[in-house]
């Protein structure tokens, strides 16, 4: 159990060489390796996607992948999405439209809609919805995550035109 | 022209907690890590009721790696877990071990605690640890004759009784009695974060340091000092995030006494997170009871008496809560109807299940169920709508306050104020009530299975008996609060921001509210049963008004103006007598109170003060659900259309903050209605141990919902005039969708158990062919 692979995870643009058993998954690497712990743990199988991140522009369950798979691939967590002093415009939606309580899912939340908008900025509500619906949060009860998305998607395309 | 301040309280500011929140630099639990720390793996029994006959610790005590292994042989001087309110006699035997002594008693149950330097490792180590346990028969039904809980121990350590009235009388003197057998499913709060508690025991001062605390770390440092016989002040414990609470998280369990105990023993830092099948198996469930209760009811539909038996399923061990949601089932069911005559006895009953607590509105969503279902029952008896039978029974404004000789929680059951008509009126307008019936009328006509249902609650908030908080300005103008409540992500921080800000004169951005942290302040209520907005809001109210009378007084000084003439403005003491006229920032007085400053004279050094709130009286919030439901008759699939939520919360600090509360809670109360259920097999194995198998609604299930927030009855029992706002929209979610089910399908009466799954409703249509 203790043969290690040495693997290279560039993480919001930060190159991270780390030695790893192989069956450390994605979301405990960039937790515990990285020292990234915006990404949640929420279920470890799969279904509540509060550790969604990014890999290779596509949104996945870190829980789910383990590090090894992820070997040279780029990765966007929720700390790489925008920050404190030039927020994403979905922390912005997600800020203003109430779209948060505890914060543990929202991570997984703005990850999930960062990868699904940025492959279909132009998504309709009732794909949208089908794609938020894979996510689970125990606070909001999702009417502001819905609307915190669709202003998030309106402000990005808004911004494309101009 | 003079500056004018704004307004913080009723705003529907962003919140404060935000920022770090989305930028992914939240401190949750899992997030806690200290240098040589621990991990610990607990083993957990395999079986819902056994004798432990051997424990081989041997294979994994050698397994590399694992620093040390317990059982409850190794940690004699840890009691069981303590009941929140201390020794409660008759509960006393039936206290949970902090590891399994002798006997088993749900699957799940802690039997051994594996500590390594690395949590895989321990995950590892503890499968190898082997349990002998000889199989007994489980007690898995409250309904069934109270079995044995250890030789010459009755599964029935209580029954509780309230009533008022004469019960015989109003049976005997009613034209109809009504009775029915209804049953609310388990389910529970399963907040997006698993629980966790890292502790460390620092032996340069000897302090027992827990993190991962929430909801009431006041009350459970007391209680730690109590179970490790140290003093309160050498225990302290941290909230950091905490992602959702919902009442099950942050009561005192197994693990956090565990991690404790270990910390002190190893002196290194022990940490414990939860996996979610951990959680689904272990943490406080909720809800489960069975009542069989009757209405007595004179021909026009004018309510005599109820007279409720109800069974609820504790599970295994009392847990911190002992009896309390017994108790609260007990006082709140008549809740809105005047019920001249009420008899009442709860039997509180283990069985071999998952202990069980509170979870968001405790007793009310049961009791909300019960006494609307039977309100139903009495207009579908007698031939009378279903909204005039409320209508005629509602408690009427004049009638405020109300006393209802019942006791909620020590607490006079006494409704302080409410205007329960004028809501219910402003409710059906809203929803066009008689265009919406006829409406579903000619879709059922043309075949379809759609109703609408109502229900009428009132909610309890506020309980005292008292809270304080303390406001202080440093020499910038930055503003502190330092409370002793939580935040379970309800939006503390910004709430208490806007009532400190509103009182002094500042921005709520200036505010930072402190809260969870027992070395900060001696004393706390916590964040549960909605309590922390009314009492700690207007500790703070109270506390911020000080500070700002000293900050004027020394304004009027230093200004050479008359104190009737000063304001706080954005921060600064300014005229409102004329334009100019010089100004002082509260930063400059703050320095003008340093201990070493020449302008101190006589005063008590600093710009702080402490406020307290006291009340002996419950605010209570009162609300209306109304449901738009239709059935798939093919499936029994259920499909919310429409959802109106209309509450009187007194007054709301944040309005936003208020309606995602109660969007929030109405999908947990959907869930509870219609998808989400603890279930047991025959030998007590759970079978709902993964999100796959618990249900709790996504995205997809998600109805519009409509909300009219009221601030028609400010609470006459505190400054601010709030009441709670948590669990306004999950109180009669179960309620509101079975009487809407019962419409939309024609058989009224049919649903008489939560949660109404598909395979239920199956039932209900094949028993009605």
């Amino acid at each position: 159990m203790t043969d290690l692979h040495t693997i290279t995870l560039v993480v919001n643009g930060r190159r991270h060489t780390l030695a790893v058993e192989a069956r450390r998954t994605l979301a405990d690497t960039i937790r515990d390796g990285c020292g990234l712990t915006g990404t949640h743990i929420g279920c470890e199988h799969g279904v509540c996607g509060a550790c969604t991140v990014l890999v290779d522009g596509e949104p996945m369950r870190a829980c789910l992948m383990f590090a090894v798979q992820a070997d040279g691939s780029a990765i966007t967590t929720v700390e790489g999405l925008g920050s404190r002093a030039a927020l994403h415009p979905l922390q912005r939606a997600f800020m203003a439209n109430h779209a948060l309580q505890c914060g543990f899912c929202t991570p997984g939340f703005l990850m999930l809609a960062a990868g699904v908008l940025a492959k279909e900025p132009d998504i309709d509500d009732d794909a949208l919805r089908e794609a938020l619906s894979s996510n689970l949060c125990r606070c909001t009860g999702y009417a502001a995550i819905f609307k915190a998305v669709r202003a998030a998607a309106d402000a990005m395309a808004k911004k494309k035109v101009r | 022209m003079a500056r004018a301040r704004t307004p913080q309280i009723g705003g529907r500011f962003e919140r404060i907690e935000d920022p770090p929140l989305v930028t992914g630099r939240g401190r949750f639990a899992a997030d806690i890590s200290f240098p040589h720390q621990l991990h610990v793996r607990i083993v957990r029994s395999a079986h819902a009721h056994g004798i432990i006959r051997a424990i081989d610790k041997a294979a994994a005590l050698a397994h590399p790696g694992v620093f040390a292994l317990w059982t409850a042989d190794d940690i004699p001087e840890v009691p069981p877990i303590d009941f929140r309110e201390g020794r409660i006699e008759r509960l006393e035997a039936y206290r949970q071990p902090v590891l399994a002594r002798g006997r088993v008693r749900y699957v799940g149950e802690p039997i051994a605690a594996v500590f390594a330097d690395d949590a895989y490792v321990a995950e590892d180590a503890a499968e190898l640890v082997m349990v002998d346990i000889e199989e007994l028969p489980p007690i898995l039904d409250a309904c069934d004759p109270p079995g044995e809980w250890e030789p010459g121990r009755s599964t029935e350590p209580g029954v509780l009784t309230q009533g008022y009235g004469d019960m015989d009388e109003a049976l005997a003197a009613a034209d109809q009695v009504i009775e029915l057998d209804l049953q609310i499913g388990r389910h529970s709060g399963v907040p997006m974060e698993t629980r966790g508690a890292i502790a460390r025991y620092d032996a340069a001062t000897d302090t027992l340091e827990l993190y991962g605390a929430a909801k009431i770390p006041h009350r459970n440092r007391d209680a730690l000092a109590r179970t490790f016989g140290r003093a309160p002040s050498s225990v302290q414990l941290y909230e950091g995030h905490t992602g959702g609470g919902f009442g099950i998280r942050g009561e005192l369990y197994p693990e956090d006494l565990l991690v404790s105990a270990a910390a002190m023993r190893f002196e290194r830092p022990v940490k414990w997170i939860e996996d979610r099948h951990e959680h689904l198996m272990t943490a406080n469930q909720s809800r489960q009871q069975r009542h069989r209760a009757k209405i007595a009811v004179k021909a026009d539909g004018t309510i005599l008496g109820i007279d409720d038996e109800f069974f609820h399923d504790q599970g295994a061990y009392p847990r911190t809560h002992a009896m309390r949601v017994v108790d609260m089932t007990l006082g709140i069911l008549p809740g809105p109807y005047r019920v001249p005559a009420y008899r009442v006895a709860g039997h509180y009953r283990l069985t071999n299940k998952t202990p069980a607590a509170t979870y968001r509105s405790p007793g009310r969503y049961e009791s909300s169920f019960v006494r609307e279902r039977l309100v139903d029952a009495v207009a579908d008896r007698l031939g009378l709508d279903r909204l005039a039978v409320r209508r005629k029974n509602l408690i009427s404004a004049a009638e405020m306050p109300y006393l209802r000789p019942l006791i909620v929680l020590g607490e006079d059951a006494e409704f302080d104020s409410g205007d329960y008509h004028g809501l219910l009126d402003r409710a059906l307008e809203h929803i066009g009530w008689d265009a919406l019936q006829a409406d579903l009328r000619r879709r059922r006509e043309a075949g379809e299975a759609v109703g609408a249902g109502i229900a009428i609650f009132v909610e309890k908030s506020g309980a005292g008996p008292a809270d304080g908080a303390r406001v202080s300005v440093d020499s910038t103008g930055a503003v502190e609060v330092v409370t002793g409540g939580a935040s379970i992500g309800q939006g503390f921080e910004t709430a208490m921001a806007q009532i400190c800000a509103d009182a002094l004169g500042v921005d709520y951005k200036r505010v930072r509210v402190v809260h969870g942290q027992t070395d900060r302040i001696a004393y706390g209520i916590g964040a549960h049963a909605s309590r922390a907005t009314v009492m700690t809001g207007n500790a703070t109210h109270i506390a911020a008004l000080a500070v700002r009378r000293k900050a004027l007084e020394v304004a009027a000084e230093l200004l050479q103006a008359p104190i009737e003439a000063l304001d706080v403005v954005d921060g600064e003491v300014v005229r409102t007598d004329r334009p100019a006229g010089g100004s002082i920032a509260l930063g400059a007085i703050a320095a003008s109170l340093h201990p070493n400053a020449k302008t101190l004279g006589a005063r008590e050094p600093g710009l702080a003060a402490d406020g307290w709130h006291r009340t002996e009286h419950l605010a209570c919030p009162y609300g209306i659900h109304i449901a738009v439901v239709g059935v798939d008759r093919e499936t029994g699939a259920v499909t919310v259309e429409k959802f109106l939520i209309a509450y009187d919360v007194g007054r709301a600090v944040n309005p936003m903050m208020v309606e995602g509360q109660i969007v929030g809670g109405f999908m947990q109360g959907l869930g509870g209605a219609l998808y989400e259920e603890f279930v047991y097999d025959e030998r007590g194995q759970p079978q709902s141990v993964t999100f796959a198998d618990y249900l709790m609604p996504t995205m997809s299930e998600a109805p519009e919902i409509e909300i009219i927030l009221r601030e028609d009855c400010p609470s006459p029992r505190n400054p601010l005039g709030i009441k709670g706002a948590g669990e306004a929209g999950i109180n009669s979610v179960g309620a509101v969708i079975a009487s809407a089910i019962d419409v939309a399908i024609g058989m009224p009466g049919a649903v008489t158990q939560l949660p109404v799954s598909p395979q239920r409703l199956k039932a209900i249509f094949d028993r009605g062919r």
